[in-house]
């Protein structure tokens, strides 16, 4: 028996936190990083004689995760209470959906291994965030073992996206994460931030035999706080799950805590500990309800979807699949490059190949997502326009970038300024030509005898004389008159 | 004004005590100092108050006298209120009748108390409670029981027993409450006074500490059926910042007081009749004088059946204890109130909610928190929700045939202190025919109709459906001049 008579069976669920200015419940706003205890008012701290009172816009926002992964979106849907005890749960209960969450079903397409299939969802719900314990800190007037909490986080609308049991594999999950945070982004509901939190997914993982439908002993594993961590904490899983079996150790149903340093898993608590959340309606609320016409505002509202974007990309501009994808990657890079190809039609390949090559790499990945360009679009079009147009040769243009992104002048401007302009009158370039046969009547005679290679100094040397601005497909044509005669 | 006739004032209705006020006969300043000492004795010899609440008072009097002076009427200017303690007033303590709540001092004002201080009210203190309302006697309160003015021997009802002392002895001329199976209606008919519920969600509930957020609704009683309808008038209406309070425009109650019960049709409750074993003769009598009356003044009075009326106890005591155990989980030590510090988190927990909560509290927890709990719940709560549909539904039947069900509010007068302690299945009956329309959000009002052979008050219950608040309070008025049973006051200190 060997890990590939196994097959790992994954379910995720996602905690997305939703961008809106104020809480689910309350009117503090949703900060990041403020002193702890100042985003917080009587109702999200759970006094006595509060009561919640939906935030409108958290229904919106979510409403768009749902309408992105094509959820079928209930018009009534109602919270319930999730009871327990925890010193960052203010009111003893997180307000959540339960038997009927705002949304079921929908999906995401997910890809790897070569292999592309559509990850099914079994359901979107609203909840409320808790706030957070600390155990640990940087100030020397804490005395040890004490912890402290701060609620400024209690309250912040979330939604949790649950998927069917129904990933094969750490690199599908991997994938999925990668997808779904694209997407929460994409349609400006989250900023999907996993090491602030924004984003934050447990996996729920089994084992089976290949060919067995039946599903195996569910481990929940939480602690995952990267992408990075989900896949490697995965495949700790997988491989200790079928150790475990094939050691002839049933397995018991537990959750069990992600060990980043140590890339394994850890027991937290069993399925006997297991919390009986005794969840109920919340009769502070009444149901959520979202009339059809909201519901037309939000898909009127949607933006073009990363996925169909790409394939247009590839179909209607002819880009590889794979640079559509970068491309798609965030929307506002997207846009960026749209909006470029929008100022110069006729070479959108070539705006690509700048985008993702001279551009991309002078970029963070926070830069990207923001699709904070070092080059307005209409510069890098305008750029590509005059190497379309025989003004300036590739070379020029690239030794234009580091000056186009430094002053901010167009690059029509620089090119003038610079006097970079190429050259393609031939009356100069025959006189550059003739000076170089007249000084080097050695190299002219290699170059008759028969060794053509040497052509390419030649080349060289006219260049260096116009200063690199001769267009270099009318060096080569009259260069080679003059040589061959 | 002589000081007799201040004392007077106080005695007398609210209404007549505002347009005194309004009419510059008398300073709010004085009468709150007048007050303030009537709810000082009042909280010596019954136990009515948790707390006065003299600068908050005086400073309400300031602004009444400042906006009378400037030419406002208020309808209820200068009118000593005493709020129950588990209804925020802003910067005084709510315990709620708890010591898990020692100590907390309310940021605001419950919604509410905000409208009736805005109407003139003067909050003199917070009265005694049972422990976050639940109880019928008052005997609850971790602070030590509340004394029917009637008779110092018995209990003033409960849970809102100190409202309902303040305003049977005259030191407040208007009390809330709050009402979450009778607990407005029962003190009100056990110390002689006119008690409602709203419709639910007819008054926010915005700054009253849930017990049971399903069924709990705010509510006043006073020395008179007007009083109580202009309590409703400024009380009633939509908040924003209580999603489960109706936006709907508030019904007049005032307007139609007087219109009489000509024409309409009462249902006398079959099954409080059937409730032979436990129904105090004297409450049967005087329950059947009020059928009477109501035919005498040209009522059309028929018997009604309400059949799932006997299920609303088992009913009740799984919903409202189901919602209990999750609205009192906050209550941990960690951010407010009493704690009781250990080494650890758990312990922290289990010392602070052991110390800090009574006896009925710690049963109704652990009864909803059973009632809720996996493998139980579609069997306890799950059904009790489905009978409560029920009970609604029978009631939507019986108001096809009638406009308003009578029935006693409570099946028996005010009980000793001490008689019903030891067995709480007895205590949870004497809210037998309040429970019922709490379960299914109708407005009701218990109105004094008679007294018992002893002397002790009795109190009838009107029950309409939802927002038929004026065509109750206008029933309550035909008792009330037909009986005179508001007319005699309990005796003197």
């Amino acid at each position: 028996m060997s890990l590939a008579d196994w097959e790992p069976v994954i379910g995720l669920e996602v905690h997305a936190q939703l961008r809106t200015k104020s809480k689910a419940f309350c009117g503090c706003p949703v900060v990041f990083g403020a002193p702890p205890n100042t985003a917080v008012c009587p109702v999200c701290l759970g006094y006595p004689g509060t009561l919640p009172v939906l935030n409108r816009e958290m229904v919106a926002l979510a409403l768009r995760v749902m309408t992105a992964m094509d959820c079928t979106i209930h018009e009534r849907s109602i919270f319930a209470r999730k009871n327990y005890f925890y010193p960052d749960l203010p009111k003893g209960y997180q307000i959540s959906q339960y038997d009927r969450p705002l949304a079921t079903g929908g999906g995401l397409e997910v890809s790897a291994q070569g292999r592309t299939r559509r990850v099914t969802l079994n359901r979107i719900h609203l909840e409320e965030d808790a706030g957070k314990s600390m155990h640990e800190f940087p100030w020397d007037d804490v005395p040890g073992g004490v912890s402290l909490v701060d609620l400024n986080r209690a309250g912040t609308p979330l939604v949790e996206i649950v998927t069917e049991p129904d990933i094969g594999s750490a690199e599908e999950a991997f994938d999925y994460l990668g997808k779904l945070r694209r997407l929460v982004r994409w349609v400006d509901a989250s900023d999907g931030n996993m090491e602030e939190g924004s984003l934050r997914c447990d996996a729920n993982v089994s084992v089976r035999r290949k060919g067995e439908t039946r599903l195996g002993t569910k481990i929940e594993v939480k602690n995952l706080n990267s992408i990075a961590h989900v896949k490697k904490a995965i495949e700790h899983e997988f491989e200790r799950q079928v150790e475990e079996l094939e050691a002839g150790r049933p397995l018991r149903q537990e959750t069990r805590l992600f060990d980043p340093g140590a890339g394994v898993t850890k027991p937290m608590r069993s399925k006997e500990e297991a919390m009986d959340y005794r969840y109920f309606q919340e009769p502070d609320l009444g149901d959520v309800v979202v009339p059809p016409d909201l519901l037309d505002e939000v898909r009127a509202s949607m933006p073009e979807l990363p996925a169909p974007r790409a394939r247009r990309l590839e179909s209607a501009l002819g880009l590889p699949a794979a640079d559509a994808e970068t491309i798609c990657s965030a929307r506002p890079f997207a846009d960026y490059y749209e909006s470029a190809v929008a100022h110069h039609a006729e070479n959108p390949k070539a705006i690509a190949n700048w985008l993702l090559s001279d551009l991309l790499g002078r970029m963070t990945d926070a830069d990207r997502l923001a699709g904070r360009v070092p080059l307005p679009a209409a510069h890098l079009a305008g750029l590509v326009r005059r190497i379309d147009d025989g003004t300036i040769s590739g070379k020029i243009a690239k030794e234009l970038l580091p000056e186009l992104i430094a002053s901010g002048k167009s690059p029509d401007a620089l090119i003038d300024e610079k006097g970079m302009k190429q050259v393609s009158d031939e009356g100069p370039i025959r006189d550059a030509i003739a000076a170089i046969v007249n000084a080097n009547p050695k190299q002219v005679e290699t170059y008759r005898s028969g060794k053509t290679a040497t052509f390419g100094w030649f080349v060289g040397q006219v260049m260096k004389a116009t200063s690199g601005k001769a267009n270099p497909a009318v060096v080569n044509r009259l260069l080679k008159e003059a040589l061959e005669g | 004004m002589t000081p007799a006739e201040i004392e007077a004032l106080l005695d007398g209705p609210a209404t007549a005590l505002a347009a005194a006020v309004n009419a510059g006969a008398v300073p709010a300043s004085e009468l709150v100092e007048r007050a303030l000492e009537r709810a000082a004795r009042e909280r010596e010899r019954l136990g009515a108050f948790l707390a006065l609440t003299p600068e908050t008072a005086r400073r309400q009097a300031r602004d009444v006298a400042r906006r009378v002076a400037a030419g406002e009427v208020l309808p209820l200017a200068g009118v000593p209120l005493a709020v129950k303690d588990n209804i925020n007033v802003a910067g005084e303590p709510s315990t709620a009748g708890s010591r898990i709540l020692a100590g907390f001092v309310s940021p605001d004002d419950a919604t509410c108390v905000a409208r009736l201080v805005a109407a003139g009210c003067v909050v003199v203190g917070k009265a005694n409670c049972d422990e976050f309302g639940m109880g019928s006697s008052n005997e609850n309160s971790a602070y030590g029981p509340v004394r029917n003015p009637w008779d110092l021997s018995r209990v003033p009802g409960g849970s809102s027993g100190g409202s309902a002392a303040a305003v049977a002895s005259s030191a407040a001329a208007l009390a809330i409450g709050t009402d979450t199976g009778g607990s407005v209606r029962q003190p009100a008919a056990l110390c002689g006074l006119v008690g409602w519920k709203p419709t639910y969600g007819r008054v926010s509930r915005y700054g009253l500490i849930a017990y049971a957020s399903s069924l709990d609704q705010a509510g006043a009683l006073a020395r008179s059926v007007r009083d109580a309808a202009v309590a409703f008038s400024v009380m009633a209406g939509g908040d924003e910042r209580d999603s489960t309070s109706l936006s709907s425009r508030v019904p007049d109650v005032l307007t139609g007081l007087e219109v009489g019960c000509e024409g309409k049709r009462i249902g006398v409750l079959v099954e409080a009749g059937a409730e032979a074993g436990g129904l105090h003769e004297d409450v049967k009598a005087s329950f059947e004088a009020a059928a009477r009356l109501f035919s005498a003044k040209g009522a059309t009075v028929v018997p009604i059946s309400v059949p799932r009326v006997p299920l609303a106890i088992p009913v009740y005591y799984l919903v409202a204890t189901a919602e209990a155990s999750a609205n009192l989980a906050r209550f941990d030590g960690v951010r407010y109130g009493a704690r009781v510090d250990a080494p650890e988190l758990s312990s922290l927990y289990r010392k602070t909610r052991s110390q800090g909560f009574g006896a009925e509290v710690k049963r109704r927890i652990l009864l909803g928190t059973f009632a809720l709990s996996s493998g139980y719940m579609d069997a306890w709560y799950g059904r009790s929700m489905k009978v409560r549909a029920l009970l609604s539904r029978d009631f939507a039947a019986a108001f096809r045939e009638v406009d308003a069900i009578l029935c006693p509010t409570s099946p028996e007068p005010a009980f000793r202190l001490g008689e019903k302690t030891g067995d709480p299945l007895s205590m949870y009956l004497a809210d037998v025919f309040t429970v019922p329309a709490s379960l299914a959000g109708l407005p009701a009002i218990s109105v004094p109709a008679g007294f018992s052979k002893e002397g002790l008050p009795i109190g009838m219950q009107l029950i309409g459906p939802h927002d038929e608040e004026p065509l109750l309070f206008s029933l309550a008025r035909v008792l009330e001049a037909g009986t005179h049973a508001s007319e005699r006051r309990p005796p003197a200190p």
